[in-house]
């Protein structure tokens, strides 16, 4: 499989009569950040769901990093999850844990390390993601949305994953703050050669730090490409999405 | 491996050097860079990459370690006392509040009753009410068959079989029928409330009902109390007759006293107060439960485990008060004569 770290293969997802995928086919590549766009509805989502394995599909193969995810036994399952990272939309922190412990969590899941290894290894990675020392203490309700984006971040890290799947992690953050946010997953990104899977529909960020685009439309991803092989594409929803007027002021900048 | 990383920390505690060579080091994660830098030497022979996770690292770390979590002291549990008597204090006077505004409320549409949400009022009376006729008639029916074994067990000592029928419709009609409806509702619609009205609480919905113009006390409390209200005295009339005929079936069996023979005995020797005694107190018990949980449901914060808490505390609450108040209507009832 050389390469990539994720194969898809003709996957299928369909929830009762409405198929939302369809003979999909994508790849990812190692060490590469790759956005995945799409109108609503498209099943952007749903693509990153069956790929973590927390939707079954109803046809096709999903392999990461050369585990064939849904037919692998659940020790390998288990083995490779340890190896990726993924960060909800709204963080999915844990409510009843503080930030600290949301981090520590899979570490006193996977690993066997002292308590004060642990907090310093979580603090480590909230540091990381950019968040003040007392953030720690405090309770996900108790965060704004951009710091709980940026805790979410910090416990899909906190394993040293090989890959990290976001989905929107920009969405909501005023563009101060998604600005920096795609600043910390450039570094983040070229410091630990993460692999990067970015659902989003943020142009500035697939501009700033996307190696490649995939588009989802028509049920499967219709085009992969560079930013500069986007503004080749003729279809019409690819066409205006990034010939569009926020597409225009994006690539500007 | 971080796997490593303790025994590795262990062992290099206390090492201050003034140059680390990373040079032979081919793979670098967080917790390794961690490690090197708070040996706090010059880095050498790192890679870029190596470089910038180095970086990274050394940036992430907060200035200042934070203190270890307060020792518990007396001083320290004092304070909690405290805080709880205050807040329970507080909580009272909350409910008492939270029970004004809501008949404040209902009193607003009382003169205008075109405003009450029939939909929603009747939706509620069928949850509360008609989906819980089974399980008070079941628990209603055992509660009559175990009063009349009981009963008839320590009557027969005297040959007073008879009075089976008075032990059984006056324990039934004046306590044990509304109580246990009472407590059975608490526990089915009252943890309802608090669960219903929380989780739309946390999703930010009844704050949206504010920006929209709409009172969360007059959309969301007032249909579920109202319907409380007028569905738990039939409930609890549903609850008496079910106890008397699980009452009579087993004083047939056990002690011979015929169906006719009971009703005979209802008829004379039990007065019609004992029915009345129950039912008065009915409205009251479905104020006490409708009230607790709906306010229960509007204490809870952002997080699911207040969602949980509240809800738990909603049937506790719920069903100590309607105790407390029964209490208290036995000692009214006792002083009035009836």
């Amino acid at each position: 499989m050389g390469d990539n770290v994720v194969e898809v293969r003709g996957l299928r997802n369909q929830f009762g009569s409405h198929v939302v995928h369809d003979g999909l086919d994508l790849d990812v590549r190692r060490g590469e950040v790759l956005g995945v766009v799409g109108g609503s509805g498209t099943g952007k989502s749903v693509l990153l769901r069956a790929i973590v394995g927390l939707l079954r599909p109803d046809a096709g193969s999903v392999r990461v990093l050369d585990v064939d995810v849904l037919r692998a036994t659940d020790a390998e399952r288990e083995a490779v999850g340890r190896r990726w990272g993924v960060m909800f939309q709204d963080g999915a922190l844990f409510s009843s844990l503080t930030v600290r412990q949301n981090v520590e969590a899979p570490m006193r899941e996977k690993l066997d390390l002292e308590p004060e290894t642990m907090r310093a290894l979580a603090d480590l990675k909230l540091g990381m993601a950019g968040l003040p020392a007392k953030a720690a203490d405090q309770y996900p309700s108790e965060l704004s949305g951009g710091m709980r984006k940026r805790a979410g971040l910090a416990r899909a890290l906190a394993l040293d994953p090989e890959i990290v799947f976001l989905d929107e992690p920009t969405a909501g953050l005023d563009p101060i703050g998604a600005a920096a946010f795609d600043e910390l997953i450039a570094q983040l990104q070229s410091a630990l050669g993460l692999t990067v899977f970015f659902v989003t529909h943020d142009l500035d960020s697939l501009t700033a730090i996307c190696d490649r685009i995939a588009v989802l439309a028509e049920k499967r991803v219709l085009v992969t490409g560079t930013m500069e092989d986007m503004l080749e594409v003729d279809h019409p929803w690819v066409r205006a999405y990034f010939h569009g007027p926020r597409a225009r002021a994006a690539r500007r900048a | 491996m971080v796997e490593d990383i303790d025994r590795l920390s262990r062992a290099l505690d206390g090492v201050a050097p003034e140059m680390v060579d990373i040079s032979a080091v081919d793979r670098l994660d967080t917790a390794g860079a961690w490690l090197v830098t708070r040996l706090g030497g010059e880095v050498h022979g790192a890679s870029a990459s190596q470089h910038e996770l180095l970086e990274l690292v050394g940036r992430a770390q907060w200035a200042e370690e934070q203190g270890p979590a307060a020792r518990p002291s007396v001083a320290a549990w004092l304070d909690r006392v405290g805080r709880r008597t205050a807040g329970g204090a507080a909580e009272v006077a909350e409910v008492v509040g939270f029970l004004g505004l809501t008949l404040a409320r209902i009193g607003r549409l009382a003169l205008r009753p075109g405003r009450i949400r029939l939909t929603p009022l009747v939706a509620h009376m069928q949850s509360i009410g008609v989906d819980a006729v089974p399980i008070v008639s079941l628990m209603a029916f055992l509660i009559g068959v175990v009063l009349a074994f009981q009963g008839a067990a320590q009557l027969r000592q005297f040959g007073a079989e008879v009075f089976v029928v008075d032990l059984i419709a006056i324990s039934i009609l004046r306590e044990l029928g509304i109580l246990l409806t009472a407590i059975i509702v608490a526990g089915r619609s009252g943890a309802a409330f608090t669960a219903a009205i929380g989780s739309m609480k946390m999703r930010e919905e009844v704050d949206a009902m504010r920006t929209l113009g709409l009172d969360p006390v007059e959309v969301l409390v007032v249909p579920r109390v109202l319907a409380l209200v007028l569905v738990l005295p039939i409930l609890g009339l549903v609850a008496n007759l079910m106890g008397l005929v699980g009452g009579a079936i087993m004083s047939w069996i056990e002690l011979g006293v015929s169906p006719a023979m009971f009703r005979t005995r209802l008829g004379e020797g039990v007065d019609v107060w004992h029915y009345a005694v129950g039912l008065i107190k009915a409205p009251f018990f479905a104020l006490i439960v409708g009230i607790v949980g709906c306010h229960q449901g509007f204490a809870v914060g952002g997080n699911a485990e207040s969602l949980g808490r509240l809800t738990s505390r909603s049937v506790v609450i719920s069903i100590f008060m309607v105790i407390v108040a029964d209490a208290l209507f036995s000692i009214f009832f006792a002083l009035v004569g009836v």
